[in-house]
């Protein structure tokens, strides 16, 4: 019997190309095609010059823990515990919150070095997650 | 030139049910046995009350408990948003409301199954795709499911900051499970709470335990609001409205507001604070008590600084000195709050506030001429000041 699966996110006109992208490999950054400002977690307009034209920056996936917290009750299916959520900063500005994997609950750092890998469930479901820098990325 | 609400509307009514786990009955009977109690409470006929306002998570539309408790025509009605953030809400809308004539007697609730019903610690859950639920999916995708965890990281980064121990959380613990001693309507009642019992207590989250986070209740309350001048006609001293907003700062998100460059301060909570103490008239050292709300231990520190009773860092070793305590600088929740009375999503808070300006609270203070009541941390929120008639 397959494990319960993650909560996925529902597929909205705002939100779905995010997950596309992150499909096909890529940490991806909106990016508003008329004053460059980059903005996450995505949404229909510029809140600097509020043009609704974007397109996207591919992240390098190299980022720094802005912060954290390690989530042990309740436990929900499709998911492991100890559960560490970080908020990352990338290195391009944006920031993003994930799991962090491959490190001891006691081990994470604010500041500490992260990078992204596409995590895949065993349902084919892709997301992006970061593991310590020091292990690699992808 | 803008009317003014400063001083314009009192609460003159308090209504409750019993708080508990499972209260067997619907919560449109929790509704309207909080708004029938409420009226006894102020001595005032239903077909006098032509406002009603609660929080869009109520499941009672006003309607239902309108037409349930027997109340004739309405002028004014209005449901607001963000969970617990609404509670202040709900107050500078009956405000505005009988400060302009648009209502004369405002009656505001909240009334809800939270233990038996949808618990708030056990997740989020939707079927349409709205931008809400798209806002949410960021972080349940990653198993951040619950107030406990998105509170958790802004705490953590605060906590870390300054130096905050689980010592600190534990004193904003056990001094609001102190007052819920005297309080039986309490969850805590007859159950005191010591430091080796919080210690040993249920980890939550990093840094929250089980005794960090508020309770989940079964329950309604309600309150009266209109002018001064007509709650002193009614039966019990008005609490005077000397100050009201709700506040909302840029890049606010529902609780996850992850993504400005400071995140160990609370800037909506930093704009109400302006705006009610400019409203009033009134700075942090002529509030004798608070209510500052109190979903998670954490919360109740930072709005210290917020609403500048201490300075920025500082707020540990005020609350380590004993200040939330009786006979402290600052008594906090005196009825044991959203920690140990229950969780009405921060208008039971409200309801003390109101009761110690009557004098009437459990844990009295010997003086207050002004108390303050926040609303919910990490929502958009707001803040109150009452005052003596």
């Amino acid at each position: 019997m397959a494990r319960p699966g993650r909560i996925k996110p529902p597929m909205g006109h705002d939100n779905a190309w995010w997950w596309e992208q992150a499909a096909k490999g890529v940490l991806a950054i909106q990016r508003c095609t008329k004053c460059q400002a980059l903005r996450h977690p995505p949404r229909p307009m510029c809140g600097e010059c509020r043009s609704m034209d974007w397109d996207v920056l591919a992240a390098s996936g190299k980022g720094t823990v802005a912060s954290y917290t390690v989530l042990y009750h309740p436990q929900f299916p499709g998911f492991e515990y100890p559960l560490i959520i970080v908020l990352v900063d990338l290195e391009e500005g944006t920031r993003i919150t994930a799991e962090l994997k491959d490190c001891a609950p006691e081990a994470v750092d604010f500041g500490m070095a992260v990078t992204v890998y596409i995590h895949e469930d065993d349902d084919g479901f892709r997301i992006p997650m970061f593991r310590p820098a020091s292990q690699g990325g992808n | 030139m803008p009317i003014s609400m400063k001083n314009e509307a009192a609460i003159a009514g308090i209504g409750a049910t019993k708080f508990s786990r499972n209260s067997g009955v619907s919560e449109l009977a929790l509704a309207c046995e909080a708004v029938s109690n409420c009226l006894d409470d102020a001595g005032l006929a239903p077909g006098e009350v032509d406002g009603l306002v609660t929080y869009t998570l109520e499941s009672n539309d006003e309607v239902e408990v309108a037409r349930a408790v027997g109340l004739g025509d309405l002028t004014m009605y209005a449901k607001i948003n963000y969970g617990g953030g609404a509670a202040v809400g709900l107050i500078q809308q009956a405000a505005m409301a009988v400060a302009t004539g648009a209502a004369k007697n405002v009656v505001v609730w909240r009334a809800m199954n939270g233990r038996s019903g949808q618990r708030m610690g056990q997740g989020v859950s939707g079927n349409i795709i709205s931008s809400d639920l798209i806002h949410w999916s960021w972080y349940m995708a990653y198993g951040m499911l619950t107030p406990a965890s998105w509170v958790a990281m802004i705490a953590n980064t605060y906590m870390h900051r300054f130096g905050v121990a689980a010592e600190h959380l534990a004193e904003v613990a056990i001094a609001q499970r102190n007052f819920a001693l005297n309080n039986p309507a309490a969850a805590g009642y007859g159950k005191p709470l010591t430091l080796q019992e919080y210690m040993g207590s249920k980890r939550i989250t990093e840094r929250l335990r089980i005794y960090d986070c508020c309770q989940e209740t079964d329950g309604g309350v309600a309150l009266l609001i209109t002018s001064t001048e007509r709650a002193r006609d009614l039966r019990h001293k008005p609490a005077v409205i000397r100050g009201v907003t709700q506040a909302s700062t840029r890049g606010q998100e529902q609780m996850t507001s992850f993504y400005r460059e400071e995140l160990d301060r609370l800037p909506e909570m930093e704009l109400a604070a302006r705006r009610v103490y400019a409203m009033s008239g009134l700075g942090p050292e002529d509030i004798d008590a608070a209510c500052l709300y109190d979903a998670f231990t954490p919360e109740v520190i930072m709005q210290l600084e917020s609403f500048g009773f201490c300075k920025r860092g500082e707020a540990k070793d005020f609350v380590a000195a004993g200040n939330l305590r009786l006979g402290g600088r600052l008594p906090n929740n005196t009825h044991g709050g959203l920690l140990s009375e229950s969780y009405i999503h921060g208008i039971n808070n409200i309801a003390e506030g109101a009761r110690l300006i009557r004098g009437t609270s459990c844990n009295q203070p010997d003086k207050v001429e002004h108390v303050l009541v926040s609303s919910g941390v990490g929502v958009p929120t707001g803040a109150v000041i009452f005052g003596k008639d």
